[in-house]
């Protein structure tokens, strides 16, 4: 990396046995307290969506979005805008398109996959155009959560607080509408708008995550704590609160190491979250050799 | 470098005479390699990216082109050729998708996951590593293939070639109708386990001369471009392999001359061909209705 490219790699602070002046070395930079705060905003918003994302089966949107939303960055750079708002804006407009498409042709990836292909072409053509490639480049890519500037923050929180009172608001229609599509058309859910919205909401959470981590590793934080928690409980609110906590402990504890550590900290939650996910998966294999998640949910029903 | 920095390129004027712009474009060896390998790789990416459309395979694509960035910065890490650790990483990634996603439902839970997680290992790669690197894994590096590298892809995508070639009518029958193939006594978890490592060793060439980022656009555009073009297979393989090397070569004869990465026009390419051919297949439709 070039020179400050990353502040993560400058960072080598002394690790003590002493958990109160950890504590307060941990939180005495203003960065450091940004930085958690960024983590927790992005982990609840990513905790509670994640758990649609995956009932739904969206990965794939999810992780198309995060990289749209490095198009929208670049570009954004390119025109001199705040890369933040050109990133929610080309996700939330693609978001849209992604889920019309996606009513029309259920597992036609092939079409998620076609718009993925342009945006990371359109991505790198802005970055060249733009800067050649700079230390935004792995900001935008690999995230930056140590050195995001108060605006970031804010947008962060306001996208953050209208995808949750949006989830709020539909929550029972979409939980019926994702546990058994065809039972919830039938009793009159608008399953097809509800389907598009839920897409442009996912547009939230993957710009949110991609604060954190960056566009090419956001898609773990979406949908690895939500499938774990999905694996432990059946029970919807309590699956959606464990999917939360289980995002807020990556992204604290990977923004802790890396304090300690001189790596990126986008490396620590990424392995955290996977390993979290991993060990789920072990303690459940039995479990789950032969009962799905969706029919345990359909026979509960 | 050369694509990125532009010491090669500047002042290469192109001339209206295809004879003397395909000579200049031909007369060094880093172009030959480019074009050799390039050619190679686009092949075997037309090939099986056939399958990688037909068996809705693009996001296990994408995861296991991005991981190859964990191989590729790890080699580099390591002091090796890039191309053994994408072989490594991707056959690894093959194999814990294939193992792990087993079940549809719940698959691209693992794809993704996977994905996520060898980037982020990626990442500590280049940071063990220090260095500026990143940019030529991620976008490629066409015009720095080595010889040795020229070798290893054309050995790589015969093999590729071969091993489709050779399980062409399981496979076919088994991304076509998976529950008449097994009936009629085809192992469809052997069938998706080859083709996840044929896919592997596939982006895996690829990935050094269009990078990790980009490769995705090479293996699936010109398949689902010529998927909706011919539901012939045999035609529909043979035109996505011609559209592949097309748009490698367009790519990499382009970028002799302006200066950006071949991967920019080769992913441009790929998706203007996806919409003309969805635009001809609604025209196409619409005027069999009438």
């Amino acid at each position: 990396m070039t020179d400050g490219a990353s502040p993560v790699l400058a960072i080598a602070n002394s690790f003590s046995w002493n958990p109160v002046a950890d504590w307060q070395a941990l939180t005495g930079q203003a960065y450091m307290r940004d930085a958690l705060l960024a983590g927790t905003i992005a982990a609840a918003v990513c905790g509670v969506i994640g758990y649609f994302v995956v009932m739904r089966g969206l990965t794939f949107a999810a992780d198309a979005l995060t990289h749209i939303g490095f198009t929208g960055a670049s570009g954004a750079v390119l025109l001199g805008l705040s890369p933040v708002a050109g990133l929610l804006a080309l996700t939330m407009a693609t978001a849209v398109g992604i889920g019309a498409l996606q009513q029309r042709m259920r597992g036609r990836d092939v079409v998620t996959g076609m718009i993925l292909v342009e945006a990371l072409g359109l991505g790198v053509l802005f970055l060249r155009l733009s800067s050649g490639y700079s230390n935004q480049t792995y900001a935008l890519l690999f995230g930056n959560i140590l050195a995001l500037s108060v605006r970031d923050l804010v947008v962060l929180g306001v996208a953050g607080a209208v995808a949750l009172l949006a989830i709020a608001a539909v929550f029972r229609p979409l939980l019926f509408a994702s546990l058994d599509e065809e039972v919830a058309e039938s009793r009159g859910v608008p399953v097809r708008r509800l389907g598009i919205g839920f897409v442009v909401i996912v547009a939230i959470a993957a710009a949110a995550a991609t604060q954190v981590v960056g566009a090419l590793l956001a898609v773990i934080l979406i949908v690895a704590p939500a499938a774990s928690a999905q694996r432990l409980t059946h029970r919807p609110l309590l699956g959606i609160a464990l999917s939360v906590i289980i995002a807020l402990l990556a992204t604290w504890c990977g923004i802790a190491i890396a304090f300690w550590q001189p790596y990126p900290v986008s490396f620590f939650i990424t392995s955290l979250a996977a390993v979290v996910w991993g060990v789920t998966r072990l303690l459940t294999a039995r479990r789950f050799g032969s009962v799905t998640l969706h029919h345990a949910h359909a026979h509960a029903h | 470098m050369h694509a990125l920095t532009g010491t090669v390129i500047t002042g290469v004027p192109f001339s209206a005479n295809p004879i003397d712009d395909l000579q200049q474009l031909l007369q060094f060896e880093f172009m030959r390699n480019a074009f050799v390998a390039g050619t190679a790789a686009a092949v075997a990416a037309g090939v099986v990216g056939y399958f990688v459309v037909l068996r809705s395979l693009s996001f296990a694509a994408h995861a296991l082109t991005q991981i190859g960035f964990a191989g590729a910065t790890g080699a580099l890490a390591a002091g090796v050729n890039p191309i053994y650790g994408l072989l490594l990483i991707n056959s690894a990634g093959a194999a814990l998708i294939g193992g792990l996603g087993r079940r549809r439902r719940g698959r691209d839970v693992v794809v993704g996951v996977v994905q996520s997680a060898g980037l982020g290992l990626g990442l500590l790669f280049l940071a063990l590593y220090r260095a500026h690197e990143a940019v030529p894994v991620l976008v490629g590096d066409a015009f720095g293939i080595s010889a040795t590298q020229v070798l290893i892809t054309v050995l790589c995508s015969v093999a590729i070639v071969f091993a489709v070639a050779l399980a062409f009518r399981p496979l076919l029958f088994a991304s076509l109708d998976e529950e008449i193939a097994e009936a009629r006594g085809v192992h469809i978890g052997l069938v998706s386990v080859l083709l996840l490592f044929v896919l592997a060793v596939t982006v895996s060439v690829d990935a050094p001369i269009i990078g990790v980022l980009l490769t995705f656009s090479l293996v699936v555009g010109p398949a689902a471009t010529a998927a909706l073009v011919s539901p012939r297979p045999g035609r529909a393989v043979a035109l996505s392999v011609a559209l592949s090397v097309l748009y490698i070569w367009v790519g990499l004869a382009v970028s002799y001359w302006v200066d950006f990465p071949p991967s920019v026009f080769v992913t441009g390419l790929a998706f203007s061909g996806y919409l003309a051919a969805r635009a001809w297949r609604g025209g196409e439709r619409r005027s069999g209705h009438a």
